[in-house]
């Protein structure tokens, strides 16, 4: 079989079954790709003995009959994720030298079921970014290009890497977490599939832990399809998780009939945002009258503190971080500054931390640290919560009148230069503003590309769903998938 | 609410986070772009509405009060920049 890189995992799966191909020429193929697009910096921490000592035990699965859908799919894996004895350093130089004795809950379903780890992928440092610039690794860099230009445009963030990765073919698919946006809006600037699960979902025991209310991981893929199976196999009850939820995962894949007819679809015009360009106005439109002339019933709704999200999620976010990253210590685990003649622990700390964090981090850190300071709990975090139980009623205040998913755009723009100067940090934050509301709803959203932008740069529509409900959520993506027809990938040039 | 050199330098501290003096005005500056940003939360009226703890309607579970997990402390200290003897190694903490 000829390019065995581009396959989805269906195709993938159904060929392993048949026997038309084995998970070692899957997994070898990605190896390659994968050592021929170092340019991309995609993969920080490569695995080809692990691939394919795991690729040749799904071999002898799927010839025993013993198969699971995602046996001998080679993935990768984002950094955030422990992985037992390889290196998960949430791309920080403060983790650096971590080897995790265990392997996360949502990793280790992966493997049980066959999955064959490639290796592990860049993103913004402990997932605080939207671009993939604050990585210790240095920059993920998007396989799309603008028209005829040759800059290097970002992948999004903070799954940077894995958005890269799945769209320029280096795996079949990777795994991504999302605490505003972080899986989706890459999954947009790259032309492919993400799914942000209902939060409680996926078990975030053994992901490093940036704002726990808030993190939720999900498969970022090439097609609705992938991200059912992909979803199906990541998420479930785990005891080790006290937020994850004790509920049964329904089959996914069975629910993608692309039937939408009658189904309730909310537009919310809190969306249309001032200085929004018209491509993602006309974008948005045209996922309208898709979805409307697939059977669905459109209506015009109001999330009227749509407005408040991101200052909200700027309080929470931080102030859930600075607590998270108090254990980064120096004394458990990674990077110790060295210490001069008479320090003590308290130098101990405070050297670790301000060599071992990037710019960004302390600031989220920093700020974290003040909204919880004596005097000023209740006038940030406190008043930050409560905006949040607004925002959450104004979702479910819609869904209690019947509208089953909402339709928005995923980002603001489409995928923009590495390198521009942001000297205001509330610039880069607003590429979360239609993303961001659905973590703090605790709500699935998904990201679907549906056409590009004058440039040929893919653009992406967000689809928000009922909590729990992934798989009316995934048929709607489906539905949309078809209409939109998006086929389009970036030409090589790495 | 604005932020100074020193409320910056004092942040800092209770962070953990060593700075350089001559890099405190910047971050003051930062601090205040972001809680500008946040400042717009005041707009917002609150009264009444309970602070979110949960996202999600459910009750944590409950298990029985037993040791589930332990006993491999080579494991725990695998990743330590300084372990000796079976324990975490630090600067003098007590004089």
């Amino acid at each position: 079989m000829a390019d065995l890189t581009k396959l989805t995992i269906a195709e993938a799966r159904d060929a392993l079954r048949k026997g038309d191909v084995t998970s070692v020429e899957l997994t070898e193929a990605c190896l390659s790709a994968i050592d021929a697009a170092d340019a991309l910096g995609a993969f920080v921490h490569k695995t080809p003995e692990l691939a394919l000592e795991r690729a040749k035990a799904a071999d002898a699965r799927v010839a025993a009959g013993d198969a699971p859908d995602m046996c001998g799919i080679p993935v990768g894996i984002k950094d955030l994720f422990c992985t037992q004895g390889v290196a998960s350093q949430a791309a920080s130089k403060i983790l650096e030298g971590f080897k995790p004795e265990y392997e996360s809950t949502v990793s280790g379903q992966l493997r049980d079921a066959g999955a064959v780890m490639l290796g592990k992928l860049n993103m913004d440092e402990f997932a605080m970014g939207s671009s993939n610039e604050t990585s210790t690794y240095g920059n993920a860099v998007n396989p799309w290009r603008a028209g005829n230009s040759d800059a290097a445009l970002t992948p999004g963030g903070s799954s940077g890497g894995s958005a890269s990765a799945v769209a320029a073919d280096l795996c079949l698919a990777a795994t991504g977490t999302d605490t505003g946006g972080s899986i989706r809006q890459p999954a947009a600037f790259t032309g492919i599939v993400g799914l942000k699960p209902t939060y409680g979902r996926c078990s975030r025991w053994g992901i490093v832990a940036f704002a726990s209310s808030l993190d939720q991981a999900g498969p970022m893929t090439k097609t609705v399809r992938d991200a059912a199976i992909m979803g199906q196999a990541m998420m479930g009850h785990d005891a080790k998780d006290s937020t994850s939820a004790d509920l049964p995962v329904p089959d996914f894949e069975a629910m993608l009939t692309g039937d939408i007819r009658g189904k309730v679809i909310g537009i919310p015009k809190e969306y249309r945002m001032d200085g929004m360009p018209d491509e993602i106005e006309t974008l948005w439109a045209d996922g309208t009258a898709m979805l409307k002339d697939a059977g669905a019933e459109i209506r015009d709704i109001s999330l009227p503190h749509t407005k408040y999200a991101l200052p909200a999620y700027y309080v929470i976010a931080p102030a859930e971080a600075s607590s998270n990253l108090a254990r980064y210590d120096g004394v458990r685990f990674g990077y110790r500054a060295d210490l001069a003649p008479g320090d003590g622990i308290t130098e101990l700390y405070e050297k670790t931390r301000a060599e071992g964090f990037g710019a960004e981090v302390k600031r989220r850190v920093m700020i974290g640290t003040y909204v919880l300071s004596a005097g000023f709990y209740d006038a940030y975090y406190n008043r930050a919560r409560r905006v949040r139980a607004l925002i959450k009623g104004d979702f479910d205040k819609v869904f209690d009148e019947g509208v089953e998913a909402i339709l928005t755009p995923a980002t603001p723009s489409a995928a923009f230069e590495l390198g521009k100067d942001v000297t205001d940090p509330v610039e880069m934050y607003l590429n979360d503003v239609f993303t961001v509301t659905v973590n703090l709803a605790g709500l699935p959203g998904v990201a679907v590309p549906t056409g590009t932008d004058r440039d040929g740069l893919p653009l992406g529509l967000q689809l928000i769903g009922r909590p729990w409900e992934e798989g009316e959520l995934l048929n709607t993506a489906y539905a949309l998938e078809q209409a939109a027809g998006f086929v389009a990938k970036p030409a090589q040039w790495w | 609410m604005s932020i100074d050199t020193d409320t910056a330098a004092k942040v800092a501290k209770l962070a953990r986070i060593r700075g350089e003096d001559a890099d405190l005005p910047a971050l003051a500056n930062e601090f205040n772009a972001i809680l500008g940003f946040i400042e717009q939360l005041e707009e917002v009226d609150v009264e009444g509405v309970e602070p979110m703890v949960s996202v999600t309607p459910m009750r944590l579970s409950r298990r029985e009060a037993v040791v589930t997990d332990g006993d491999q402390p080579a494991k725990v200290l695998s990743n330590a920049p300084d372990a000796r003897e079976g324990f975490f190694a630090v600067p003098k903490v007590v004089e």
